[in-house]
């Protein structure tokens, strides 16, 4: 079973509803958007991350109300370099979404969503630790799986997988 | 400690509050959780967790190794239910190949993977319950669980660190005697839910430690990312066995057991009318198997059988390219999700075209569930703190990572 192409055209992709709503929201940028392998895939710009979520999740029709999980991905040494990954679920339509936002690896900061869902707290604290990414309005940005005095962001691809050590 | 708590001052007679430092070495924190406990008296003000204590880099050593090579890797994620570990995986990376698999492997993880919840269950019960003082339910629990890791053993060889599913399918037949042994144990296993009833669900002490005890509402569940028994407890009717099916789910017929509560109580109720669902999946699993292949038909990714090595050029040249290559995958990203038995076990694997994956994350459902604890503790006894952390099932290789 080979796999269907993605599709990466955004006229194609309107009729999603979550598109569709991002689309018409003045406040929230989308920059692209990707159907691969049954999943969907919104680049959405970097200062209006916690809108878009905002809005997803208070979207009567199509509400997606539940954050599963939030990530990144270092794309050195390409530059944007960081992807932060949102990955959002509908419990009541059983459906799932990704959001992403690019990010450039001089001062990788953007807003966090922990106003949206107070779940989004050990997220972003991890991503934080692991690749440095600064989330302002986070209420306790700590480094959370590392010790506190530890130097680096271990997930970054220019630190070794032995350590410095 | 000042960084941790910033109102906390130093002078004297200012504060009625004492910190109080639980774990990382404790029994009742299952591994090494540390708890920082603010409390008046009895009653805990603050409760913060610390975490990180068992943190391996697992997900960065996936960097480096084949595909392949990370099934290995996440058995040790979650060292209770490997074999949900080793499936969310094997899912992803099916999903980004483009791999159909066989029914008899499809049928044979839900199998496996049932009696991984009934193991990882049994394992909570026995600890809950001897966390809050009910010592003998801890060694029924235990005698039922050696049954279940006997069986992981005559699949896999291993009791605990199974690595039994492979990308395109599994890695051995199940030996002889194999779904006789499961036949067996499903005939019995109902009989023995019923003696942990009896000695908990009624028992007057039980109900007066777990009732009403670190209440939690369906809006907090959700808006602080709970999943699995800990959002069911609370009345949110979600499972993704059920509504976002993989591996075959689709063909069982099974009930999502829901309590309103969302306490103490409601959680447990629900973990064990599990454990009736999961031998009843296992027997509709046992009694409908299909016959066929167990592995894909893929040369490129699937390891060929013993004897082809032996008398196919091809099939040696496939091995051995396999082994010391790997096999390259092809670009794209997949966020695949099973119901592990503490809740929304994901998978986010990236890759870049290579034969090693670019990125892997592990959304590990302890690590959302953890964060319901001051929910579930502020103003409350210090006593029900250790309810309440027992009743959320955590495990920290899993969070930690």
């Amino acid at each position: 079973m080979p796999v269907a192409p993605a599709i990466t055209d955004i006229e194609q992709l309107k009729g999603h509803p979550a598109i569709a709503l991002l689309l018409a929201s003045a406040s929230v940028t989308v920059q692209e958007a990707k159907f691969d392998r049954e999943e969907m895939t919104i680049y959405v710009g970097r200062d209006s991350i916690r809108e878009a979520c905002a809005l997803l999740r208070e979207d009567p029709h199509c509400p997606f109300d539940y954050l599963s999980d939030i990530t990144c991905v270092d794309w050195y040494p390409q530059e944007p370099r960081f992807e932060v990954v949102y990955h959002l679920l509908s419990l009541s339509r059983k459906e799932r979404v990704r959001l992403k936002v690019k990010l450039e690896g001089s001062s990788p900061a953007l807003e966090s969503v922990t106003s949206v869902w107070p779940g989004a707290n050990y997220f972003e604290r991890e991503v934080f630790d692991l690749f440095g990414v600064r989330f302002n309005g986070h209420p306790y940005l700590r480094r959370l799986l590392m010790p506190e005095d530890w130097e680096g962001h271990p997930l970054r691809k220019d630190y070794p997988v032995e350590g410095y050590r | 400690m000042a960084h941790l708590n910033p109102t906390l001052t130093t002078e004297p007679g200012q504060d009625r509050t004492l910190i109080l430092n639980m774990g990382p070495q404790h029994p009742s924190t299952h591994g090494v959780l540390r708890v920082l406990l603010e409390i008046d008296g009895e009653t805990v003000v603050r409760i913060m967790p610390d975490i990180g204590y068992l943190h391996t880099g697992i997900e960065k050593t996936c960097e480096a190794k084949f595909y392949q090579q990370v099934v290995p890797l996440t058995d040790r994620i979650d060292y209770l239910c490997p074999l949900t570990n080793n499936l969310c995986y094997v899912l992803a990376v099916e999903k980004l190949l483009g791999l159909e698999i066989p029914p008899k492997a499809q049928w044979m993880r839900v199998l496996l993977n049932e009696l991984t919840r009934i193991n990882s269950h049994l394992v909570w019960l026995g600890t809950h319950a001897l966390d809050i003082g009910a010592m003998t339910v801890f060694l029924y629990c235990f005698r039922e669980r050696e049954d279940v890791l006997r069986m992981f053993e005559m699949v896999s060889g291993q009791r605990m660190m199974t690595s039994y599913f492979r990308v395109g399918g599994l890695a051995l037949e199940p030996p002889l005697g194999f779904f006789e042994k499961v036949r067996d144990f499903a005939r019995r296993f109902p009989e023995r839910v019923d003696e942990y009833e009896n000695l908990l669900t009624g028992n007057p002490i039980w109900m007066m430690r777990t009732k009403g005890v670190a209440r939690i509402t369906a809006e907090d569940a959700i808006a602080l990312g709970a999943s699995g028994p800990t959002l069911r407890g609370s009345g949110v009717d979600f499972d993704l066995r059920r509504d976002m099916p993989y591996s075959g789910y689709e063909s069982f017929q099974f009930q999502v057991p829901v309590a309103q509560e969302g306490d103490v109580f409601a959680r447990y109720i629900c973990r064990v009318r599990e454990l009736r669902e999961s031998i009843n999946i296992v027997r509709q699993a046992v009694d409908g198997m299909p016959q066929g292949p167990i592995k894909a038909d893929a040369p490129k990714v699937v390891l060929p059988d013993r004897e082809k090595m032996k008398t196919q050029m091809e099939a040696l040249i496939y091995h051995f390219k396999i082994i010391t290559e790997g096999f390259a995958v092809p670009e794209g990203e997949v966020y695949q999700a099973v119901e592990s038995p503490r809740g929304e076990m994901g998978y986010y694997v990236v890759s870049d075209g290579t034969a090693k994956p670019y990125r892997v994350h592990m959304r590990a459902a302890c690590l959302a569930n953890l964060q319901l604890l001051h929910k579930m503790c502020e103003g409350r006894l210090i006593a029900d703190v250790v309810a309440a952390i027992g009743s959320i099932d955590i495990v920290l290789g899993e969070i930690d990572r």
